[in-house]
């Protein structure tokens, strides 16, 4: 298990080399979504106004304090649960060519063929630890579809963003995939002590 | 920290404000020493590096006094009223909604109540029937304890019922905690503290559930039976191997509690809440003449 830093927009080789388990620090850019404004994309059509195309996209709905016209400063920025998301996974990698999803509690294993064909990953971010998240983010550079608040699309510039842990790589290896099935396993042996 | 109100729904006012935010930025002493031990007794790499972040996550917001969790949650509030206390619980009640919405307003804190058809936002954390209150009352008394526990989604989602039948026995009642929370995965951000309610109605059920994530960590249960239960499935429950996150690893929840009732002698009902890492409480002891004593750790 690696410890690895890599700058967004990331390109395929580099998405490529990372591998189930590794740790990762972020440095660049990364993109804010969340359920309504992939719903918005996705189920309504309407292109983003922001260039997704080796991008990394935050499962996020942030707190923030408004300090100008289209302007805010972070207040608090955490993350909230992949998992009801993951129908999005294949369109964006397949129209769009997004390189990383992150969030907490994983994908699903619907997750695992997209990332493998398009050279994806899901990053596991430690859910709740948004004080740490909060100090990561540099500025936030871009708000669009403002009207979505919080829910907006946000370009948010970071440093050291992270620990995130590689949960699905793009060779077919989900670690939330893996621990379901040995849990699976293991509640074999324990309903037989119950 | 102590003060004191003339007016006695205003410092009950005054306390809900101030019980809401400190429990969101200042999680409580057992808490963090539950949280040291786990990352003692974590060997898996991933699991480490998520109970280490916590850790540090925990010590940034006590440095800038900021919020543990983005998830400001939906608003819990657990009263005892003695019998003699001078305010009637239809006035504690407005008193904890108004600090409730100043709390929000005033830091500001990020706003969670909508209605749950339109999914409009209906105010500053309160709403229809927001906050939650749960209510005991104490005979041959004349204090209020107030315990505010913001209740984030993410575990609140992972809430499940079972109405197992009697003849499923404690064995059912322990194999479906244990199904839950393989099921749950990474999605409550555990480790946390899993709350079972066993017996009474349905309602009743997942009522004591949430009573019981709302101890302090590691307590038991006053009845031997039970907290023999608790102890066991706390040891099952980290035989599943789920780990810190949903990564794998050896600490899948930091303790299970258990509350109780009597029930129907057809029935056997189970219910399973979970809290997250971040369970959060904080609580006040208000007296007669409005002296307000506040406890991190009650
Ligand atoms: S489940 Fe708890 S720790 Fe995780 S994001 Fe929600 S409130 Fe925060």
């Amino acid at each position: 298990m690696a410890d690895r830093k890599i700058t967004f927009p990331a390109d395929e080789e580099t998405i490529r080399s990372l591998r189930a388990g590794d740790s990762v620090h972020v440095d660049g850019h990364i993109i804010g979504i969340r359920d309504r404004t992939q719903i918005r994309i996705f189920d309504q059509g309407v292109e983003p106004p922001m260039d997704f195309s080796g991008a990394f996209l935050l499962h996020t709905a942030p707190g923030v304090r408004k300090i100008g016209p289209g302007k805010y400063a972070p207040v608090s920025i955490g993350t909230t649960t992949s998992a009801r998301m993951v129908r999005f996974t294949e369109p964006l990698g397949r129209d769009y060519g997004v390189r990383a999803i992150c969030g907490k509690g994983g994908l699903p294993d619907e997750a695992i063929e997209p990332m493998k064909r398009y050279g994806m990953v899901y990053f596991a971010i430690v859910g709740g630890a948004a004080a740490l998240e909060t100090t990561q983010i540099e500025e936030i550079e871009e708000v669009a579809w403002e009207e979505l608040m919080p829910e907006c699309l946000w370009k948010f510039r970071v440093k050291d963003f992270g620990p995130l842990t590689v949960g699905i790589d793009a060779h077919g290896t989900s670690l939330f995939h893996d621990v379901q099935e040995a849990a699976k396993k293991r509640l074999e042996d324990l309903y037989a002590r119950l | 920290m102590s003060t004191v109100a003339t007016d006695i729904q205003k410092a009950v006012e005054d306390a809900a404000a101030h019980l809401y935010v400190w429990a969101l930025k200042d999680i409580p002493q057992d808490l963090r020493d539950a949280i040291r031990d786990a990352r003692e007794r974590e060997t898996s790499v991933p699991g480490q590096r998520v109970l280490d972040t916590i850790i540090r996550n925990v010590a940034i917001a006590d440095d800038r006094t900021t919020l543990v969790c983005q998830d400001t949650g939906i608003a819990v509030y657990y009263c005892r009223v003695g019998e003699h206390f001078p305010l009637h619980p239809a006035r504690i009640y407005e008193a904890l909604y108004d600090g409730t919405e100043r709390a929000t307003v005033e830091h500001p804190l990020r706003s969670n109540t909508v209605h749950t058809l339109t999914r409009e936002n209906t105010g500053q954390n309160v709403g229809y029937r927001v906050p939650i209150v749960h209510w005991d009352f104490v005979p041959d008394w004349d204090g209020l304890d107030v315990k505010c526990v913001p209740k984030g989604s993410g575990s609140e989602n992972m809430s499940f019922l079972k109405m197992c039948v009697p003849a499923d026995g404690v064995a059912g009642i322990k194999r479906f905690v244990l199904d839950s929370i393989v099921n749950a995965g990474g999605k409550p951000c555990p480790p946390g503290i899993v709350g079972v309610g066993i017996g009474g109605s349905a309602d009743y059920a997942m009522h004591l559930a949430k009573e019981a994530i709302a101890r302090p960590v590691g307590t038991r249960n006053p009845d031997p039976e039970v907290a023999k239960l608790e102890e066991e499935l706390y040891g099952l429950l980290n035989e599943t191997g789920i780990g810190p996150m949903g990564l794998g690893g050896d600490v899948t929840v930091l303790q299970c509690h258990i509350e109780h009732a009597d029930t129907h002698m057809t029935l056997n009902p189970v219910a399973v809440n979970y809290q997250c890492w971040a369970a959060r409480r904080a609580s006040a002891h208000i007296a007669a003449d409005g002296t307000v004593d506040f406890d991190r750790e009650a």
